[in-house]
Protein backbone atom coordinates (compact mmCIF):
# COMPACT_ATOMS: atom_id res chain seq x y z
CA UNK A 1 0.00 0.00 0.00
CA UNK A 2 2.96 2.78 0.93
CA UNK A 3 4.54 1.35 -2.40
CA UNK A 4 1.83 2.03 -4.11
CA UNK A 5 1.20 5.63 -2.79
CA UNK A 6 4.54 6.57 -3.16
CA UNK A 7 4.48 5.38 -6.67
CA UNK A 8 1.38 7.53 -7.35
CA UNK A 9 3.13 10.31 -5.88
CA UNK A 10 6.08 10.12 -7.42
CA UNK A 11 4.07 9.81 -11.12
CA UNK A 12 2.16 12.39 -9.62
CA UNK A 13 5.25 14.81 -9.56
CA UNK A 14 7.07 13.80 -12.72
CA UNK A 15 3.29 14.96 -14.52
CA UNK A 16 3.51 18.32 -12.59
CA UNK A 17 6.77 18.81 -13.69
CA UNK A 18 6.44 18.20 -17.32
CA UNK A 19 3.32 20.46 -16.91
CA UNK A 20 5.18 23.39 -15.11
CA UNK A 21 7.91 23.27 -17.95
CA UNK A 22 5.76 23.00 -20.82
CA UNK A 23 3.50 26.10 -19.61
CA UNK A 24 6.77 28.04 -18.85
CA UNK A 25 8.25 27.88 -22.88
CA UNK A 26 4.97 27.89 -24.27
CA UNK A 27 4.38 30.97 -22.77
CA UNK A 28 7.42 32.55 -23.42
CA UNK A 29 7.35 31.30 -26.98
CA UNK A 30 3.70 32.30 -27.70
CA UNK A 31 3.77 35.61 -29.55
CA UNK A 32 3.38 38.88 -27.67
CA UNK A 33 4.99 39.89 -24.11
CA UNK A 34 3.13 41.43 -20.91
CA UNK A 35 3.82 44.77 -21.76
CA UNK A 36 3.35 44.44 -25.69
CA UNK A 37 -0.15 45.74 -25.17
CA UNK A 38 0.58 48.90 -23.43
CA UNK A 39 0.35 52.39 -24.33
CA UNK A 40 3.18 53.40 -26.67
CA UNK A 41 5.99 53.41 -24.30
CA UNK A 42 9.59 54.35 -25.41
CA UNK A 43 12.22 51.91 -26.01
CA UNK A 44 14.35 52.73 -22.50
CA UNK A 45 11.22 52.21 -20.41
CA UNK A 46 10.37 48.95 -21.78
CA UNK A 47 13.96 48.14 -21.40
CA UNK A 48 13.32 49.09 -17.81
CA UNK A 49 10.30 47.62 -17.06
CA UNK A 50 11.63 43.78 -18.67
CA UNK A 51 14.78 44.74 -16.28
CA UNK A 52 12.61 44.35 -13.79
CA UNK A 53 11.05 41.51 -14.40
CA UNK A 54 13.91 39.91 -15.50
CA UNK A 55 12.60 39.35 -19.07
CA UNK A 56 15.83 40.60 -20.53
CA UNK A 57 17.64 37.44 -19.42
CA UNK A 58 17.74 34.20 -21.65
CA UNK A 59 14.54 31.94 -21.65
CA UNK A 60 17.30 29.27 -19.45
CA UNK A 61 18.15 31.29 -16.63
CA UNK A 62 14.74 32.99 -16.43
CA UNK A 63 13.79 29.58 -16.13
CA UNK A 64 16.21 29.00 -13.52
CA UNK A 65 15.13 32.15 -11.70
CA UNK A 66 11.70 30.74 -11.85
CA UNK A 67 12.59 27.02 -10.48
CA UNK A 68 14.58 28.77 -7.48
CA UNK A 69 11.88 30.44 -6.94
CA UNK A 70 9.32 27.65 -6.95
CA UNK A 71 11.75 25.88 -4.40
CA UNK A 72 11.05 29.03 -1.83
CA UNK A 73 6.86 29.16 -2.75
CA UNK A 74 7.79 32.45 -4.09
CA UNK A 75 6.14 33.04 -7.29
CA UNK A 76 7.63 36.15 -8.02
CA UNK A 77 4.64 39.61 -8.79
CA UNK A 78 2.45 39.49 -11.36
CA UNK A 79 2.99 41.73 -14.54
CA UNK A 80 -0.57 42.86 -14.76
CA UNK A 81 -1.07 43.13 -11.04
CA UNK A 82 1.69 45.57 -9.94
CA UNK A 83 1.69 45.41 -6.51
CA UNK A 84 0.19 42.12 -6.26
CA UNK A 85 2.54 38.95 -5.93
CA UNK A 86 0.89 35.94 -7.29
CA UNK A 87 0.15 34.46 -3.90
CA UNK A 88 -2.00 37.45 -3.11
CA UNK A 89 -4.04 36.40 -6.11
CA UNK A 90 -4.35 33.19 -5.79
CA UNK A 91 -4.98 33.70 -1.93
CA UNK A 92 -7.83 36.37 -2.07
CA UNK A 93 -9.97 34.39 -4.80
CA UNK A 94 -9.24 30.76 -4.33
CA UNK A 95 -12.03 30.57 -0.72
CA UNK A 96 -14.32 31.72 -3.27
CA UNK A 97 -13.50 29.34 -6.00
CA UNK A 98 -13.31 25.99 -3.46
CA UNK A 99 -16.61 27.56 -1.86
CA UNK A 100 -18.82 26.75 -5.20
CA UNK A 101 -16.91 24.18 -6.11
CA UNK A 102 -17.20 22.22 -2.32
CA UNK A 103 -21.32 22.87 -2.56
CA UNK A 104 -21.34 21.82 -6.06
CA UNK A 105 -19.63 18.20 -5.65
CA UNK A 106 -21.69 17.94 -2.62
CA UNK A 107 -24.94 18.64 -4.60
CA UNK A 108 -23.76 16.81 -7.42
CA UNK A 109 -22.53 13.32 -5.39
CA UNK A 110 -26.16 13.35 -3.16
CA UNK A 111 -28.71 14.17 -5.89
CA UNK A 112 -26.43 12.39 -8.50
CA UNK A 113 -26.37 9.20 -6.52
CA UNK A 114 -30.05 9.64 -4.72
CA UNK A 115 -31.63 10.15 -8.48
CA UNK A 116 -29.28 6.79 -9.99
CA UNK A 117 -30.43 4.50 -6.81
CA UNK A 118 -34.22 5.46 -7.08
CA UNK A 119 -34.04 4.74 -10.89
CA UNK A 120 -32.56 1.90 -10.40
CA UNK A 121 -34.23 0.44 -7.75
CA UNK A 122 -38.02 1.17 -9.61
CA UNK A 123 -36.81 0.69 -13.23
CA UNK A 124 -38.88 2.76 -15.96
CA UNK A 125 -40.78 4.01 -13.33
CA UNK A 126 -41.84 7.79 -12.59
CA UNK A 127 -38.20 8.44 -10.70
CA UNK A 128 -36.26 6.40 -13.53
CA UNK A 129 -37.59 8.91 -16.55
CA UNK A 130 -37.80 11.65 -14.85
CA UNK A 131 -33.75 10.98 -13.73
CA UNK A 132 -33.03 10.28 -17.71
CA UNK A 133 -34.39 13.21 -18.45
CA UNK A 134 -31.92 15.29 -16.39
CA UNK A 135 -29.17 13.07 -17.56
CA UNK A 136 -29.63 14.18 -20.95
CA UNK A 137 -30.23 17.73 -19.99
CA UNK A 138 -27.34 17.67 -18.05
CA UNK A 139 -25.28 16.28 -21.14
CA UNK A 140 -26.42 17.96 -23.81
CA UNK A 141 -27.00 21.54 -23.07
CA UNK A 142 -23.55 23.06 -21.96
CA UNK A 143 -23.15 25.21 -18.60
CA UNK A 144 -22.87 28.42 -20.47
CA UNK A 145 -26.20 28.15 -22.31
CA UNK A 146 -27.91 26.78 -19.34
CA UNK A 147 -26.47 29.12 -16.90
CA UNK A 148 -27.19 32.48 -18.62
CA UNK A 149 -30.84 31.16 -19.49
CA UNK A 150 -31.28 30.49 -15.66
CA UNK A 151 -29.63 33.87 -14.72
CA UNK A 152 -32.24 35.84 -17.22
CA UNK A 153 -35.35 33.70 -16.10
CA UNK A 154 -34.36 33.75 -12.25
CA UNK A 155 -32.14 36.73 -11.84
CA UNK A 156 -33.58 39.27 -14.18
CA UNK A 157 -37.39 37.94 -14.47
CA UNK A 158 -38.10 36.47 -11.74
CA UNK A 159 -35.59 38.38 -9.05
CA UNK A 160 -35.55 35.18 -6.30
CA UNK A 161 -31.96 35.15 -6.85
CA UNK A 162 -29.36 37.73 -7.34
CA UNK A 163 -27.77 38.06 -11.15
CA UNK A 164 -24.08 37.48 -9.80
CA UNK A 165 -21.77 38.43 -7.54
CA UNK A 166 -21.09 37.85 -4.17
CA UNK A 167 -22.80 40.62 -2.48
CA UNK A 168 -25.99 38.62 -1.17
CA UNK A 169 -24.38 35.85 1.16
CA UNK A 170 -25.57 32.10 0.20
CA UNK A 171 -28.34 33.72 -2.27
CA UNK A 172 -25.49 34.77 -4.63
CA UNK A 173 -24.60 30.81 -4.51
CA UNK A 174 -27.55 29.07 -5.16
CA UNK A 175 -27.60 30.26 -9.10
CA UNK A 176 -23.93 29.00 -9.66
CA UNK A 177 -24.01 25.48 -7.71
CA UNK A 178 -26.84 24.35 -9.57
CA UNK A 179 -25.09 25.30 -12.82
CA UNK A 180 -21.76 24.11 -11.83
CA UNK A 181 -23.28 20.66 -10.58
CA UNK A 182 -25.66 20.01 -13.25
CA UNK A 183 -23.72 18.36 -15.64
CA UNK A 184 -21.98 16.42 -13.13
CA UNK A 185 -25.76 14.72 -11.55
CA UNK A 186 -26.47 14.10 -14.99
CA UNK A 187 -23.22 11.65 -15.45
CA UNK A 188 -23.57 10.46 -11.63
CA UNK A 189 -27.29 9.39 -11.80
CA UNK A 190 -26.19 7.37 -14.93
CA UNK A 191 -23.07 6.21 -13.80
CA UNK A 192 -24.97 5.00 -10.79
CA UNK A 193 -27.70 3.36 -12.37
CA UNK A 194 -26.25 1.17 -14.27
CA UNK A 195 -23.44 0.23 -11.87
CA UNK A 196 -26.24 -0.52 -9.83
CA UNK A 197 -28.49 -2.85 -12.12
CA UNK A 198 -25.22 -4.38 -12.15
CA UNK A 199 -24.48 -4.71 -8.79
CA UNK A 200 -27.69 -6.00 -7.80
CA UNK A 201 -27.46 -8.91 -10.20
CA UNK A 202 -24.19 -10.18 -8.38
CA UNK A 203 -23.98 -13.48 -6.30
CA UNK A 204 -23.26 -11.87 -3.53
CA UNK A 205 -26.13 -9.53 -3.52
CA UNK A 206 -28.64 -12.81 -4.17
CA UNK A 207 -27.03 -14.56 -1.46
CA UNK A 208 -27.53 -11.71 1.04
CA UNK A 209 -30.98 -11.21 -0.03
CA UNK A 210 -31.62 -14.98 0.19
CA UNK A 211 -30.68 -14.84 3.64
CA UNK A 212 -33.35 -12.82 4.65
CA UNK A 213 -31.73 -9.62 5.92
CA UNK A 214 -33.94 -7.41 4.67
CA UNK A 215 -34.30 -5.60 1.39
CA UNK A 216 -33.07 -1.93 2.33
CA UNK A 217 -30.12 -3.54 4.06
CA UNK A 218 -29.39 -5.51 1.14
CA UNK A 219 -29.06 -2.33 -0.46
CA UNK A 220 -27.22 -0.46 2.12
CA UNK A 221 -24.46 -2.99 2.95
CA UNK A 222 -23.54 -4.78 0.18
CA UNK A 223 -25.15 -3.54 -2.77
CA UNK A 224 -24.83 0.61 -2.54
CA UNK A 225 -20.47 -0.71 -1.66
CA UNK A 226 -20.18 -2.47 -5.16
CA UNK A 227 -22.21 0.29 -6.97
CA UNK A 228 -20.49 3.50 -5.84
CA UNK A 229 -16.99 2.05 -7.05
CA UNK A 230 -17.23 3.57 -10.98
CA UNK A 231 -18.85 6.64 -9.47
CA UNK A 232 -15.65 7.04 -7.08
CA UNK A 233 -13.46 6.95 -10.00
CA UNK A 234 -15.71 9.62 -11.90
CA UNK A 235 -15.38 11.96 -8.80
CA UNK A 236 -11.49 12.39 -8.96
CA UNK A 237 -11.42 13.82 -12.36
CA UNK A 238 -14.33 15.62 -11.98
CA UNK A 239 -13.83 16.92 -9.00
CA UNK A 240 -11.06 18.76 -10.37
CA UNK A 241 -12.85 19.52 -13.13
CA UNK A 242 -15.40 21.47 -11.46
CA UNK A 243 -12.89 23.74 -9.86
CA UNK A 244 -11.15 24.18 -13.39
CA UNK A 245 -14.97 24.43 -14.46
CA UNK A 246 -15.18 27.37 -12.48
CA UNK A 247 -13.68 29.54 -14.97
CA UNK A 248 -17.19 29.50 -16.99
CA UNK A 249 -19.11 29.68 -13.72
CA UNK A 250 -17.09 33.07 -12.83
CA UNK A 251 -17.18 34.51 -15.80
CA UNK A 252 -20.95 34.60 -16.13
CA UNK A 253 -21.93 35.18 -12.54
CA UNK A 254 -19.00 37.40 -12.17
CA UNK A 255 -17.63 36.24 -8.85
CA UNK A 256 -14.17 36.84 -7.57
CA UNK A 257 -12.45 33.69 -8.08
CA UNK A 258 -9.50 32.39 -9.82
CA UNK A 259 -11.26 30.83 -12.81
CA UNK A 260 -11.44 34.24 -14.23
CA UNK A 261 -7.97 35.03 -13.66
CA UNK A 262 -6.51 32.39 -16.02
CA UNK A 263 -8.01 33.20 -19.05
CA UNK A 264 -7.10 36.91 -18.21
CA UNK A 265 -3.64 36.52 -17.37
CA UNK A 266 -3.38 34.33 -20.13
CA UNK A 267 -4.66 36.67 -22.90
CA UNK A 268 -2.27 39.35 -21.21
CA UNK A 269 0.76 36.88 -20.98
CA UNK A 270 0.88 37.59 -17.43
CA UNK A 271 3.68 34.89 -16.44
CA UNK A 272 3.66 34.74 -13.34
CA UNK A 273 0.07 34.58 -12.55
CA UNK A 274 -0.22 32.02 -15.40
CA UNK A 275 2.40 29.71 -13.56
CA UNK A 276 0.53 29.94 -10.08
CA UNK A 277 -2.99 29.05 -11.67
CA UNK A 278 -1.14 26.22 -13.44
CA UNK A 279 0.30 24.39 -11.01
CA UNK A 280 -2.76 24.69 -8.95
CA UNK A 281 -4.68 23.21 -11.28
CA UNK A 282 -2.18 20.91 -12.21
CA UNK A 283 -1.37 19.78 -8.54
CA UNK A 284 -5.35 20.06 -7.97
CA UNK A 285 -6.07 17.26 -10.73
CA UNK A 286 -3.50 15.14 -9.67
CA UNK A 287 -3.60 14.96 -5.81
CA UNK A 288 -7.73 13.82 -6.62
CA UNK A 289 -6.89 11.87 -8.95
CA UNK A 290 -4.23 10.09 -6.40
CA UNK A 291 -6.96 10.00 -3.71
CA UNK A 292 -9.69 8.66 -5.96
CA UNK A 293 -7.26 5.27 -6.59
CA UNK A 294 -7.14 5.19 -2.72
CA UNK A 295 -10.10 5.55 -1.94
CA UNK A 296 -11.29 2.73 -4.46
CA UNK A 297 -8.64 0.51 -3.32
CA UNK A 298 -9.76 1.03 0.09
CA UNK A 299 -13.57 -0.11 -1.05
CA UNK A 300 -11.89 -2.87 -3.61
CA UNK A 301 -9.26 -5.13 -2.40
CA UNK A 302 -9.24 -6.37 -5.87
CA UNK A 303 -7.62 -3.25 -6.75
CA UNK A 304 -4.67 -3.09 -4.19
CA UNK A 305 -2.26 -5.51 -5.90
CA UNK A 306 -2.14 -3.75 -8.99
CA UNK A 307 0.22 -1.05 -8.26
CA UNK B 1 -35.83 -26.02 -65.68
CA UNK B 2 -33.63 -25.22 -63.12
CA UNK B 3 -34.57 -24.15 -60.00
CA UNK B 4 -31.66 -21.39 -58.98
CA UNK B 5 -30.87 -21.47 -55.68
CA UNK B 6 -30.22 -18.15 -54.25
CA UNK B 7 -28.29 -18.14 -51.25
CA UNK B 8 -29.20 -16.18 -48.57
CA UNK B 9 -26.94 -12.67 -48.46
CA UNK B 10 -24.10 -12.88 -46.03
CA UNK B 11 -24.61 -10.49 -43.56
CA UNK B 12 -21.57 -9.17 -41.92
CA UNK B 13 -21.09 -8.57 -38.07
CA UNK B 14 -20.84 -4.12 -39.14
CA UNK B 15 -24.41 -5.19 -41.55
CA UNK B 16 -26.15 -6.44 -38.46
CA UNK B 17 -25.16 -4.15 -36.10
CA UNK B 18 -26.05 -0.94 -38.37
CA UNK B 19 -29.55 -3.08 -38.75
CA UNK B 20 -29.80 -3.23 -35.01
CA UNK B 21 -29.17 0.70 -34.99
CA UNK B 22 -31.48 1.25 -37.40
CA UNK B 23 -34.54 0.05 -35.29
CA UNK B 24 -33.27 2.61 -32.33
CA UNK B 25 -36.21 5.48 -33.45
CA UNK B 26 -34.93 7.61 -30.58
CA UNK B 27 -31.36 7.11 -32.79
CA UNK B 28 -32.71 7.15 -35.81
CA UNK B 29 -34.56 10.24 -35.48
CA UNK B 30 -31.63 12.21 -34.01
CA UNK B 31 -29.54 11.11 -37.60
CA UNK B 32 -32.35 12.94 -39.51
CA UNK B 33 -32.80 15.92 -37.03
CA UNK B 34 -28.77 16.42 -37.31
CA UNK B 35 -28.16 15.66 -40.94
CA UNK B 36 -31.26 18.50 -41.50
CA UNK B 37 -29.41 20.99 -39.44
CA UNK B 38 -26.06 20.57 -41.63
CA UNK B 39 -27.76 20.36 -44.37
CA UNK B 40 -29.41 24.02 -43.66
CA UNK B 41 -26.28 25.23 -41.76
CA UNK B 42 -24.22 24.67 -45.30
CA UNK B 43 -26.76 25.53 -47.70
CA UNK B 44 -29.30 27.68 -45.85
CA UNK B 45 -27.25 30.79 -46.20
CA UNK B 46 -27.05 30.63 -49.92
CA UNK B 47 -30.93 31.60 -50.04
CA UNK B 48 -30.23 35.26 -48.47
CA UNK B 49 -29.15 38.17 -50.28
CA UNK B 50 -26.38 38.43 -47.68
CA UNK B 51 -23.96 36.95 -45.62
CA UNK B 52 -23.85 36.96 -41.63
CA UNK B 53 -21.62 39.34 -41.79
CA UNK B 54 -23.35 41.86 -43.99
CA UNK B 55 -24.92 45.41 -41.71
CA UNK B 56 -28.49 45.92 -42.38
CA UNK B 57 -28.60 49.47 -41.05
CA UNK B 58 -32.03 49.84 -41.90
CA UNK B 59 -33.37 47.35 -39.96
CA UNK B 60 -31.20 47.43 -36.85
CA UNK B 61 -32.26 44.96 -34.13
CA UNK B 62 -35.13 43.88 -35.58
CA UNK B 63 -37.50 41.60 -34.01
CA UNK B 64 -38.72 37.81 -34.98
CA UNK B 65 -41.22 38.66 -37.96
CA UNK B 66 -41.00 35.36 -39.73
CA UNK B 67 -41.93 36.72 -43.01
CA UNK B 68 -40.03 39.35 -43.78
CA UNK B 69 -36.29 39.45 -45.06
CA UNK B 70 -34.50 38.53 -41.73
CA UNK B 71 -37.06 35.71 -40.35
CA UNK B 72 -35.15 35.93 -36.83
CA UNK B 73 -34.07 39.63 -36.68
CA UNK B 74 -30.99 41.14 -36.25
CA UNK B 75 -28.75 42.00 -34.02
CA UNK B 76 -27.39 45.26 -33.13
CA UNK B 77 -25.35 45.43 -35.83
CA UNK B 78 -28.36 44.81 -37.86
CA UNK B 79 -26.80 41.43 -39.05
CA UNK B 80 -29.26 38.54 -40.00
CA UNK B 81 -29.17 36.92 -36.97
CA UNK B 82 -30.30 33.63 -38.48
CA UNK B 83 -27.57 33.33 -41.10
CA UNK B 84 -25.11 34.35 -38.44
CA UNK B 85 -26.38 31.26 -36.54
CA UNK B 86 -26.30 28.98 -39.60
CA UNK B 87 -22.76 30.62 -40.34
CA UNK B 88 -21.90 29.56 -37.50
CA UNK B 89 -22.71 26.03 -37.62
CA UNK B 90 -21.21 25.74 -40.15
CA UNK B 91 -17.56 26.29 -38.66
CA UNK B 92 -19.31 24.47 -35.25
CA UNK B 93 -19.85 21.61 -36.89
CA UNK B 94 -16.80 21.00 -39.65
CA UNK B 95 -14.51 21.14 -36.50
CA UNK B 96 -17.10 19.33 -34.40
CA UNK B 97 -16.94 16.14 -36.88
CA UNK B 98 -13.21 17.13 -38.88
CA UNK B 99 -11.46 17.17 -35.37
CA UNK B 100 -12.65 13.93 -33.90
CA UNK B 101 -12.20 12.31 -36.92
CA UNK B 102 -8.31 13.62 -37.02
CA UNK B 103 -8.20 12.92 -33.01
CA UNK B 104 -9.64 9.57 -33.84
CA UNK B 105 -7.27 8.40 -36.68
CA UNK B 106 -4.49 9.84 -34.59
CA UNK B 107 -5.64 7.97 -31.63
CA UNK B 108 -6.50 4.30 -32.78
CA UNK B 109 -3.05 4.57 -34.37
CA UNK B 110 -1.30 5.68 -31.57
CA UNK B 111 -3.44 2.80 -29.57
CA UNK B 112 -2.96 0.17 -32.12
CA UNK B 113 1.12 0.22 -32.43
CA UNK B 114 1.22 0.58 -28.40
CA UNK B 115 -0.38 -2.45 -27.77
CA UNK B 116 0.42 -4.85 -30.60
CA UNK B 117 4.15 -3.90 -29.83
CA UNK B 118 3.71 -4.08 -25.92
CA UNK B 119 7.06 -4.29 -23.79
CA UNK B 120 9.14 -0.86 -23.46
CA UNK B 121 7.57 1.17 -26.35
CA UNK B 122 4.68 0.47 -25.56
CA UNK B 123 5.19 1.33 -21.73
CA UNK B 124 7.22 4.63 -22.91
CA UNK B 125 3.89 5.67 -25.48
CA UNK B 126 1.51 5.03 -21.94
CA UNK B 127 3.97 6.96 -19.75
CA UNK B 128 3.25 10.07 -22.68
CA UNK B 129 -0.31 9.80 -22.58
CA UNK B 130 -0.67 9.26 -18.80
CA UNK B 131 1.07 12.45 -18.76
CA UNK B 132 -0.79 14.15 -20.85
CA UNK B 133 -4.00 13.12 -19.28
CA UNK B 134 -2.50 14.85 -16.00
CA UNK B 135 -2.41 18.15 -17.96
CA UNK B 136 -5.35 19.99 -16.65
CA UNK B 137 -7.36 20.31 -20.19
CA UNK B 138 -8.38 23.92 -20.26
CA UNK B 139 -4.94 25.12 -19.64
CA UNK B 140 -3.69 23.00 -22.33
CA UNK B 141 -6.29 23.99 -25.17
CA UNK B 142 -5.58 27.57 -24.45
CA UNK B 143 -1.60 27.51 -24.35
CA UNK B 144 -1.79 25.94 -27.34
CA UNK B 145 -4.21 28.18 -29.32
CA UNK B 146 -1.62 30.75 -27.96
CA UNK B 147 1.35 29.20 -28.85
CA UNK B 148 -0.28 28.36 -32.37
CA UNK B 149 -1.58 32.43 -32.54
CA UNK B 150 -4.96 31.81 -32.52
CA UNK B 151 -7.27 31.63 -35.45
CA UNK B 152 -9.17 28.39 -36.60
CA UNK B 153 -6.56 26.23 -37.49
CA UNK B 154 -4.50 26.57 -33.99
CA UNK B 155 -8.19 26.21 -32.05
CA UNK B 156 -8.55 22.84 -34.18
CA UNK B 157 -5.23 21.90 -33.26
CA UNK B 158 -5.10 22.36 -30.01
CA UNK B 159 -8.61 20.82 -29.69
CA UNK B 160 -7.26 17.50 -31.49
CA UNK B 161 -4.62 17.55 -29.49
CA UNK B 162 -5.92 17.41 -25.98
CA UNK B 163 -9.04 14.76 -27.20
CA UNK B 164 -6.49 11.56 -28.78
CA UNK B 165 -5.90 10.99 -25.68
CA UNK B 166 -9.03 8.57 -24.85
CA UNK B 167 -9.42 6.62 -28.31
CA UNK B 168 -5.72 5.80 -27.66
CA UNK B 169 -6.24 4.04 -24.50
CA UNK B 170 -9.29 2.61 -25.21
CA UNK B 171 -7.83 1.23 -28.42
CA UNK B 172 -3.90 0.04 -27.18
CA UNK B 173 -6.80 -2.37 -24.54
CA UNK B 174 -8.37 -3.79 -27.65
CA UNK B 175 -5.26 -4.22 -29.66
CA UNK B 176 -3.48 -5.89 -26.36
CA UNK B 177 -5.60 -8.74 -26.24
CA UNK B 178 -6.22 -9.21 -30.09
CA UNK B 179 -2.04 -9.52 -30.02
CA UNK B 180 -2.12 -12.41 -28.36
CA UNK B 181 -4.66 -14.34 -30.64
CA UNK B 182 -3.98 -16.93 -32.76
CA UNK B 183 -4.92 -15.35 -35.98
CA UNK B 184 -2.63 -12.94 -35.28
CA UNK B 185 0.25 -15.38 -35.05
CA UNK B 186 -0.83 -17.18 -37.80
CA UNK B 187 -0.64 -14.02 -39.79
CA UNK B 188 3.04 -13.79 -38.34
CA UNK B 189 3.59 -17.01 -39.02
CA UNK B 190 2.45 -16.51 -42.65
CA UNK B 191 5.27 -13.90 -43.49
CA UNK B 192 3.08 -10.55 -42.85
CA UNK B 193 5.37 -7.57 -41.40
CA UNK B 194 4.14 -5.74 -37.85
CA UNK B 195 3.38 -3.20 -40.24
CA UNK B 196 0.79 -5.26 -42.22
CA UNK B 197 -0.93 -6.75 -39.36
CA UNK B 198 -1.51 -3.54 -37.29
CA UNK B 199 -3.19 -1.82 -40.48
CA UNK B 200 -4.66 -5.09 -41.69
CA UNK B 201 -5.49 -7.07 -38.79
CA UNK B 202 -5.31 -4.49 -35.69
CA UNK B 203 -7.15 -1.57 -36.74
CA UNK B 204 -10.02 -3.27 -39.07
CA UNK B 205 -10.84 -5.60 -35.27
CA UNK B 206 -10.72 -1.92 -33.16
CA UNK B 207 -13.62 -0.53 -35.70
CA UNK B 208 -16.52 -1.15 -33.56
CA UNK B 209 -14.93 0.01 -30.15
CA UNK B 210 -13.74 3.10 -32.45
CA UNK B 211 -16.98 3.81 -33.86
CA UNK B 212 -18.57 3.91 -30.32
CA UNK B 213 -15.90 6.42 -28.50
CA UNK B 214 -15.77 8.21 -32.08
CA UNK B 215 -19.36 9.22 -31.75
CA UNK B 216 -18.84 10.78 -28.42
CA UNK B 217 -15.92 12.77 -29.49
CA UNK B 218 -17.69 14.93 -31.72
CA UNK B 219 -20.45 16.43 -29.43
CA UNK B 220 -16.76 16.74 -27.41
CA UNK B 221 -14.98 18.64 -29.97
CA UNK B 222 -17.80 20.97 -30.54
CA UNK B 223 -18.64 21.82 -26.80
CA UNK B 224 -14.65 22.43 -26.97
CA UNK B 225 -15.10 24.56 -29.15
CA UNK B 226 -18.02 26.78 -27.90
CA UNK B 227 -16.38 26.82 -24.61
CA UNK B 228 -13.45 28.37 -25.92
CA UNK B 229 -15.22 31.07 -28.49
CA UNK B 230 -17.50 31.77 -25.62
CA UNK B 231 -14.59 32.40 -23.36
CA UNK B 232 -13.32 34.99 -26.52
CA UNK B 233 -9.82 32.39 -27.25
CA UNK B 234 -11.39 30.61 -30.11
CA UNK B 235 -13.28 31.80 -32.95
CA UNK B 236 -13.03 35.66 -33.21
CA UNK B 237 -15.60 38.01 -34.26
CA UNK B 238 -17.20 39.11 -36.91
CA UNK B 239 -16.63 35.63 -37.86
CA UNK B 240 -19.58 33.51 -36.61
CA UNK B 241 -19.19 30.54 -34.40
CA UNK B 242 -21.89 29.01 -31.56
CA UNK B 243 -19.71 29.53 -28.82
CA UNK B 244 -19.38 33.44 -29.63
CA UNK B 245 -22.58 33.74 -30.66
CA UNK B 246 -24.08 32.58 -27.44
CA UNK B 247 -21.45 34.99 -25.62
CA UNK B 248 -22.88 38.05 -27.78
CA UNK B 249 -26.41 36.92 -26.69
CA UNK B 250 -24.93 37.11 -22.93
CA UNK B 251 -23.96 40.10 -22.95
CA UNK B 252 -27.42 41.23 -24.32
CA UNK B 253 -29.06 39.16 -21.82
CA UNK B 254 -31.44 41.89 -20.71
CA UNK B 255 -32.59 43.41 -23.58
CA UNK B 256 -32.87 40.71 -25.94
CA UNK B 257 -32.85 36.80 -25.05
CA UNK B 258 -33.20 35.97 -28.55
CA UNK B 259 -29.87 36.31 -29.23
CA UNK B 260 -28.85 34.27 -26.57
CA UNK B 261 -31.54 31.58 -26.95
CA UNK B 262 -31.97 31.02 -30.79
CA UNK B 263 -27.83 30.19 -30.89
CA UNK B 264 -27.65 28.07 -27.49
CA UNK B 265 -31.25 25.79 -28.79
CA UNK B 266 -28.81 24.67 -31.87
CA UNK B 267 -25.87 23.84 -29.89
CA UNK B 268 -28.01 21.98 -27.45
CA UNK B 269 -30.46 20.41 -30.17
CA UNK B 270 -26.91 19.16 -32.23
CA UNK B 271 -25.34 17.66 -28.64
CA UNK B 272 -29.10 15.78 -28.32
CA UNK B 273 -28.76 14.58 -31.60
CA UNK B 274 -25.31 13.76 -31.07
CA UNK B 275 -25.36 12.19 -27.53
CA UNK B 276 -28.75 10.21 -28.99
CA UNK B 277 -26.85 8.71 -31.78
CA UNK B 278 -23.83 7.98 -29.98
CA UNK B 279 -25.83 6.51 -27.12
CA UNK B 280 -27.76 3.99 -30.09
CA UNK B 281 -24.38 3.30 -31.09
CA UNK B 282 -22.73 1.67 -28.11
CA UNK B 283 -26.14 -0.36 -27.97
CA UNK B 284 -25.93 -1.95 -31.07
CA UNK B 285 -22.43 -2.41 -30.95
CA UNK B 286 -21.82 -4.00 -27.15
CA UNK B 287 -25.58 -4.65 -26.42
CA UNK B 288 -23.40 -6.87 -23.69
CA UNK B 289 -22.32 -3.46 -22.26
CA UNK B 290 -26.18 -2.05 -20.75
Amino acid sequence: MIRFVVKRLWNGALTLAALVTLTFFVMRLAPGGPFSKNRKLSPEVIANIEATYHLDEPLWMQFGRFVWGLLRLDLGPSTRFRDYSVGDIIASGLPYSLTIGFWAVIVATTVGIALGVAGALRRNGFTDYAAGTIGVIGIAIPIFVIGPVMQAVFALKLSWVPVGGWNDGWRSLILPVIVLSLPNIAYISRLTRTSMIETMRENYVRTARAKGIGEWRTIWRHTLKGTLLPVIAYLGPATAAIITGSILIETIFALPGIGRHFVDAALNRDYPLVMGITLLYGGLLILFNIATDLVRAWLDPRLRHDG
Amino acid sequence: MTVEIVPPRPVSTLGLQFRRFRRNRLAMASVYVLTLIVLACFFGPMFFPFTGQDADFGNISAPIDLFSIHPFGTDDFGRDLLVRVLEGGQVSLTIGFLGALVAGVIGVLYGAVAGYVGGRLDGLMMRLVEILYGFPYVILVILLSLLLGGGNVALFAAIVFTLWLTPAVIVRAQAQSLARKEFIEAARAGGMTHRQIVVEHIVPNCVSVVIVYGSLLVPEVILSESFLSFLGIGIKEPQASWGNLIQAGTAAMDTDLRLLLLPGTMLAIVLFCLNFIADGLRDAFDPNDR
